[in-house]
């Protein structure tokens, strides 16, 4: 099985067909971004990207997605941060963090399809990834931070606005 | 309190956040090796070591499952040493009790505890700078002071960095108690503002920073298979046809103990017996599973079944005085005789599971004579001491890693799978990942005790509270004993408040593994009773907040400068926030509620009002929650902000529809389909505010939680009519959409 993730090509052939996606990427290709929670697609915590769609990678076999094209945490923002991490950072989203690699990957795929997204549109995008800790609000106010500044609105101004609306906690320090 | 600056921290003892594991590849590299740096190490003391280039380094003594004390912990170091926070950066303290004291998550007690330990360590070795410079430039150390990150000499506008002084300051003898000043609040830079988690850079890159992310040479990866009555042993498998599978390195019976485990964290040296199978994947291991067939011994296992053990509690709980007297104050026959009118109702609470994200897992590489482990324990102490008894090896053979943790809530206190890996590597004589499955964290938990509640209030003419009774009905695994987490919980209100009281407890037999769930006891205390509280208000038509704040009596501290202990005053203060900040009695539509809910626990007073709708199919939509509390200081304003969110969303998760149900001694709930966390659009709008005060900080990850429960539960009953007394509320009918 040939696989493309993050742009770099691996060849699989030793590996069984029927292990998930995730297993590969945290076992045999040391990517462990993407995190093991339920195993049954019910938590998000495994979102990776296949040819640029957020997916379950923990009920993905191998032997379905051979030749496809995979986006990890790892890879989402090339030599730079993804704007969603960046905002993830500023708006101190994470408690524990186990889930945020899976989040991130589901807000930045919400983003580069529908840049300006309503409530209703993240509520929608976001519901199958669960965050134990509870970072709901931060994770909207970090996914609208994140929608302006791909908007074309430098972080700065972003980040006026956010700190003027209070709530949200946009982090000062 | 100072230990000696040659005890400092040594530079193999840190595993840097930002290092850990970069270069983590399909061969995995060693911990240590990738902690070593190449910088010169300057320590000063076991918290804070400044390199040439300018960096900081402070060390974050207790473990990190979320509740955010890698940021918190350092802050306090920072702020005292008056490090240029910019410059620090966060390394996870070796676990070293000569150094570093208990290290531990539980209680909301990380901050609490080491408040003055680590504003102490912050002065001193600024102290130590400051000195030092003094005996360099030739002037009175009186004359200098610090800006971040400098020393300054502001007569003659001489200045230099800590990193140009700390060599030298390294030789300065480490000053005593009393010899340094601490900071007045006043003066804080840092503490108080809102600060980005220590750890949010590798969050977001998806860096190898958790428990299971963990990889050493040679390691090799194994799953445990246990028996689903909880308690039972192997006494067979088909070992072989397990081992002929592609990829299974080796299979084998853990004979192990029969019956169920304790939740003893100190003692505790049980190893539940199961099958595990080892691999060359964390797959093939798993997968395994499905061919593998285990003959199980059931003799000693538990037979529990949770509706048995409900109606054995509920009838008991009917009682108004139960078996044991745990207290008797003033004269409650008298109070109860004499009231006008008496109150009363019963309530219920289901076993529930902490269902942290991150499954049970733990690196472990056990030889004859040491064991080596990296975990996500709570209580990393004890995983030392516990290995260290169960292979009867002394504790300097015991070399145990601190590894943040996907969520705790109290799950990983205890130990059970580090000793299961240890187990494991010693018999393949290899490093080993041991990896729970989500089907074994939620089969196999210390679950958080059910508990009952029979509740009787005496009221006089005018509606005040005279008399309180309360039987508890407890699960206890001897029959006589509550179960940890299922006791009683002294000092508070309205049990020390209240001039009459008798408190009571039954113990309904249960085998099923119980411990600490996020405000252990608190949780469930603060649902029933503040939920009756409202019922006495409403009963006798009184408003609610006014009710409580009548009933929480005079002003008083119950046991003062002890910050565990009630603070009337403090209590009125959150609860008169909270209402303001709520509109507490404004007009609303059909069909719609305020509730409010007040809890003291874990040192922190806090008042939550939660707004709900409610329709005719008992469709509960929680809207916004307001939450107005004092912890008195606030370490990191975001951090503590955060934790406050997170446990409004984890009352709201709990309270909807979270139910651990248990058949012939087995778990029910497998996975999360089964046993639903709260989701995004689910989630309510959350206010926080912190009425800050000049009393030490205390805990924010625990506070929260209680409170939420009632509040909710009252809101409901506002808005509907309909009195909740059973939690989860899907067991009443209503539904959190």
């Amino acid at each position: 099985m040939q696989l493309s993730v993050n742009g770099k090509a691996h060849e699989l052939n030793d590996a069984d067909p029927d292990m998930p996606l995730l297993w590969a990427l945290r076992d045999l290709l040391g990517l462990v971004g993407a995190k093991y929670g339920c195993g049954v697609a019910q938590c998000g915590a495994c979102t990776v990207w296949l040819d640029g769609a957020p997916v379950r990678s923990c009920q993905l076999p191998l032997a379905a997605i051979s030749g496809r094209e995979v986006t990890t945490i790892e890879g989402l923002g090339g030599d730079a941060l993804h704007p969603v991490q960046e905002a993830w950072i500023a708006h101190d989203v994470a408690q524990c963090g186990y889930c945020q690699a899976g989040q991130i990957m589901s807000a930045a795929a919400l983003l580069q399809r529908n840049p300006n997204p309503s409530s209703e549109d993240i509520e929608g995008a976001m519901a199958g990834n669960i965050c134990r800790c509870g970072t709901y609000s931060r994770i909207v106010a970090a996914i609208n931070t994140a929608s302006k500044q791909l908007q074309g609105l430098s972080f700065y101004e972003v980040g006026q606005e956010a700190t003027v609306s209070a709530s949200d906690g946009e982090v000062s320090v | 309190m100072s230990r000696g600056a040659g005890e400092g921290m040594k530079r193999r003892d840190f595993i840097r956040y930002s290092s850990f594991g970069l270069a983590l590849g399909s061969s995995g590299i060693s911990v240590l090796a990738a902690a070593k740096t190449s910088a010169p190490a300057n320590s000063l003391n076991p918290y804070v070591m400044i390199h040439d280039d300018g960096r900081i380094v402070i060390a974050a003594p207790n473990p990190d499952v979320g509740q955010g004390v890698n940021t918190a912990l350092p802050m306090i170091v920072a702020e005292e040493l008056d490090a240029d926070w910019q410059a620090v950066e966060v390394v996870l303290a070796p676990i070293d009790a000569n150094r570093y004291g208990a290290q531990f998550a539980g209680g909301s007690l990380s901050v609490r505890n080491r408040w003055n330990e680590l504003r102490q360590m912050g002065a001193t070795a600024r102290e130590m700078l400051l000195r030092s410079a003094a005996q360099q430039w030739g002037v009175p150390r009186t004359e200098l002071t610090t800006q971040p990150s400098k020393v300054l000499h502001p007569p003659s506008g001489r200045s230099a960095s800590f990193a140009e002084l700390v060599a030298a300051a390294t030789e300065q003898p480490v000053p005593a108690n009393g010899e340094v000043v601490l900071k007045a609040r006043a003066d804080y830079r840092l503490l108080g503002q809102r600060v980005v988690n220590a750890a949010a850079s590798d969050i977001v890159q998806g860096r190898p920073i958790f428990g299971i992310d963990v990889a050493v040479p040679d390691m090799v990866y194994a799953t445990y298979v246990k028996c689903p009555q909880i308690g039972g042993v192997p006494k067979t498998a088909n070992l072989e046809a397990v081992k002929a599978l592609p990829g299974i390195l080796d299979a084998f019976i853990v004979k192990g103990d029969a019956g169920p485990p304790s939740f003893d964290l100190r003692k505790s040296i049980h190893v539940a017996g199961g099958v595990a199978i080892v691999a060359s994947n964390t797959w093939a291991a798993i997968k395994a599973r499905r061919s593998l067939q285990v003959d199980w011994d059931i003799s000693a296992a538990s037979t529990d079944d949770s509706l048995a053990i409900e109606a054995a509690a509920l009838s008991a709980a009917g009682r108004p005085t139960g078996d044991h007297e745990v207290k008797n104050a003033g004269d409650s026959e008298g109070a109860f005789t004499n009231a006008s009118s008496i109150v009363s109702g019963v309530y219920a609470t289901d076993f529930v599971s902490h269902a942290q994200l991150e499954p049970q897992s733990c690196v472990a590489h056990t030889t004859a004579t040491a064991i080596e482990v990296w975990t996500s324990s709570q209580t990393p102490g004890f995983a030392q001491s516990t290995l260290a008894k169960l292979f009867e090896l002394p504790a300097e053979a015991i070399t145990v890693h601190q590894v943040r943790g996907g969520g705790g809530f109290g799950r990983r206190l205890s130990n059970e799978y580090v000793r299961e890996a240890a187990v494991i590597s010693k018999k393949i004589g290899k490093p080993v990942k041991l990896q729970w499955t989500r089907e074994d964290d939620m089969a196999f938990d210390f679950y958080r005790s059910p508990a009952y509640f029979g509740l009787q209030a005496a009221l006089s003419e005018t509606g005040k509270l005279t008399g309180w009774r309360n039987h508890v009905v407890s699960v206890s695994s001897d029959g006589e004993e509550a179960n940890y987490g299922a006791g009683y919980r002294g000092y508070n209100f309205p049990d020390d408040v209240v001039p009459n009281v008798h408190i009571s407890q039954t113990m309904v037999a249960s085998k099923t593994p119980t411990g600490a769930w996020r405000a252990p006891i608190s949780n469930v205390y603060a649902f029933a009773e503040q939920s009756f509280l409202h019922e006495i208000a409403d009963a006798t038509g009184q408003d609610h907040r006014d009710f409580l704040m009548a009933a929480l009596g005079e002003d008083k501290w119950f046991k003062p400068d002890d910050l565990a202990s009630l603070n009337t005053v403090r209590a009125r203060k959150v609860i008169a926030a909270v209402t303001q900040a709520a509109s507490w009695g404004r007009a609303l539509p059909k069909g719609r509620g305020l509730g409010l809910g007040f809890f003291f626990s874990h040192a922190g007073h806090v008042a939550e009002v939660a707004e709900v709708s409610v329709n005719a199919d008992k469709q509960v939509t929680v809207h916004e929650v307001w939450v107005a509390a004092d912890l008195g200081q606030i370490v990191n304003l975001s951090g503590a902000e955060n934790q406050f969110e997170g446990s409004v969303v984890d009352g709201v998760s709990a309270l909807a529809d979270q139910r651990i149900s248990i058949r012939s001694g087995a778990i029910e709930q497998t996975n999360f389909h089964q046993y639903p966390l709260l989701r995004l659009p689910q989630s309510p709008k959350i206010h926080v505010d912190f009425l800050t005060s000049d009393y030490p900080p205390s805990g924010a990850g625990e506070p929260a939680l209680p409170p939420v429960a009632p509040a909710i539960c009252n809101a409901v009953f506002n808005a509907c009519g309909e009195r909740i007394r059973t939690l989860p509320i899907s067991r009443a009918g209503f539904k959190v959409v």
